[in-house]
């Protein structure tokens, strides 16, 4: 081991350290910025080390820089305009797609090492585990985070898309995968056989995540971060790199973390999520029914809040989907300002599967200008509404049904906002249509709710309205 | 099998274990910038592309190296700037100065 080889080495651990301390200094939003610049850092040097290595062997071509330089600053422009331009509502399908490329890549690297050895010197067996392996993670989370972005975005219908056989066409899929996967390990370096492989990945990636709901989306991206994590550090493996296998282990770890907490928070195992079929999407915009046509509720007007909200000294604004949707995370911060320049304590409960990927409506809320230490997690946020004296509820539905604590209905043993503990509740929903759960919220018809039916939007600027109204300031 | 490919197994795992620990405390309001970091972690294979590129001595070889950098480089760019983009929205309170005690609640209470 010569000394530069040893540098580069020993650089490479200062970015993994990097990558680490990064993901720790995440635990608390006051150092989280700090982290992901160290984070940045610890990739810098990495990568400044990877060129210097290629510059020390000489091994490169002029080629080879050409198209290295080409291709990595295009996509760095290319990700600059996507990070930068992104909406904030919009981050999930983006988060998605730099999923997808990161599988590609891993599964791109692969490639390009199978097609090398195959015409020079042949391929090592372990060599070719790790190649298998990539070749058949990289192209799945290539594919099916592609589908899932486009779900997210809403150019492929969000609803489960099924047609006859799809099912055995899947199974279909994975065999050739996996027996092409077999020949290729028997020792057979036939390139064929590879573009087969790939090909099946392709296709399974898409035939996964078709079937899958809109509303399991956060669920499927984690699953599909922590699969790139995966095909990462196979690629570690592949090229002999400790980095690659630290860093992709790690997001792994991350994904497959959030996969669990997400499935968890949505009361489904991840298996009955991937099988698919639940989740119906656009329910809640396919449900547009006559707002409250038999449901014995209290309805309130946009005053009848107002009086409520400013007559209180502790309100607990609890944001769903419907917000999201709405995008009236603006109106719902100002109202939270207006009520607490008032006096008034105010806070937003969240439940973790509010917004459409893992704490999406805390990013939502904090764009909207509101401080983190307004933001609380559902542990932190339950014990707090016994003593609130208005429970807002925006766009949400099923995370605040009291029946998950009874045995026995769809929602049973999820975990709850515990809404109906506070002494009022107010809950601005455009009409008594169901949550993705497909039952009745037993909160509409509990006697301390009143229900304002409106778009989440005008409603919360008709309640801002008339709490000026009321105290002119 | 190598020496090599049993210490890289071992840091694997270790990892994965590493980054349960340190993951399982990052609190629930920070998880969309958290997976969005991460992903910009596994940009890291942009590493792989630059070997790929060095290595590379065929038509097809320089085509896979050249996608292989793109991906990654968007994968790296974009993830960072991405998530340094959502962290700087998450602000702590600003110094207490709007709210005074005898505030409007008091006189409508009154």
């Amino acid at each position: 081991m010569t000394a530069i080889s040893i540098t580069i080495g020993l650089i490479y651990l200062l970015a993994a350290v990097g990558f680490v301390v990064a993901l720790h200094l995440m635990n608390s939003p006051a150092t989280a910025r700090a982290g992901s610049r160290l984070s940045w850092l610890g990739m810098i040097i990495a990568v400044a080390a990877a060129l210097a290595g290629i510059v020390h062997s000489g091994v490169i071509t002029t080629t080879g820089w050409i198209v290295l330089a080409a291709g990595g600053l295009a996509g760095a422009a290319t990700g600059l305009v996507m990070a930068c331009r992104v909406k904030m509502t919009a981050v999930p399908q983006v988060v998605s797609i730099f999923n997808a490329v990161g599988g590609g890549a891993a599964a791109l690297i692969a490639i390009g090492d199978f097609t090398r050895l195959a015409a020079g010197p042949g391929i090592p067996g372990q060599t070719m585990i790790a190649t298998v392996l990539d070749v058949l993670i990289g192209p799945v989370t290539f594919s099916g985070s592609l589908i899932a972005a486009g779900k997210l975005q809403g150019w492929i219908s969000a609803s489960p898309v099924r047609f006859p056989g799809s099912r055995l066409l899947t199974i279909v899929l994975t065999v050739i995968g996996l027996g092409g996967s077999c020949y290729l390990l028997a020792g057979n370096d036939s390139a064929p056989v590879l573009i087969v492989v790939i090909c099946a990945a392709l296709a399974f990636g898409v035939t996964m995540v078709m079937p899958i709901g809109g509303a399991d989306m956060p669920v499927v991206v984690a699953l599909l971060n922590a699969c790139t994590g995966i095909a990462v550090a196979v690629a570690g493996f592949v090229i002999n790199n400790g980095a690659l296998i630290i860093g992709g282990a790690l997001v792994g770890a991350s994904g497959g973390i959030l996969t669990l907490l997400m499935a968890r928070a949505m009361n489904r195992s991840v298996v009955n999520i991937m099988i698919g079929g639940f989740g119906t999407g656009n329910a809640a915009a396919a449900s547009l029914q006559a707002a409250g046509a038999e449901a014995p509720v209290r309805r309130l007007s946009a005053e009848d809040a107002a009086i409520q909200l400013a007559y209180a000294s502790k309100v607990i604004i609890v944001p769903g989907y419907g917000l999201a949707a709405a995008q009236a995370q603006h109106e719902a911060a100002e109202l939270a300002a207006q009520l607490q320049a008032h006096g008034i304590t105010v806070f937003f409960a969240i439940h973790p599967v509010a917004g459409r990927m893992p704490g999406h409506m805390n990013v939502l809320l904090a764009e909207a200008s509101v401080p983190y230490t307004d933001l609380r997690e559902m542990d932190e946020a339950n014990p707090e509404f016994p003593t609130a004296d208005v429970a807002l509820v925006v766009g949400a539905n099923d995370v605040t049904n009291p029946a998950a604590r009874r045995p026995g209905t769809a929602v049973s043993g999820m975990p709850i906002l515990n809404v109906d503990q506070a002494k009022s509740i107010i809950v601005i929903k455009r009409s008594m249509g169901h949550g993705y759960a497909g039952i009745d919220n037993e909160l509409y018809t509990n006697p301390k709710t009143g229900m304002f039916f409106s778009d989440a939007k005008a409603g919360l600027s008709d309640i801002i309205s008339a709490v000026k109204a009321l105290v002119p300031r | 099998m190598s020496i090599g490919l049993m210490s890289d197994i071992y840091m694997f795992v270790l990892a994965i274990l590493v980054g349960y620990e340190v993951i399982s405390k990052v609190p629930a309001i920070l998880h969309t910038p958290l997976m969005s970091a991460s992903n910009a972690i596994h940009g890291i294979i942009i590493i792989g592309a630059v070997i790929s590129a060095s290595e590379a001595r065929s038509a097809a070889g320089y085509v896979l190296a050249g996608l292989a950098a793109y991906f990654a480089g968007i994968n790296v760019v974009g993830g960072y700037s991405l998530t340094d983009r959502m962290l700087q929205m998450f602000r702590g309170r600003p110094a207490p100065a709007r709210v005074d005690a005898s505030g409007i609640n008091q006189d409508m209470a009154s």
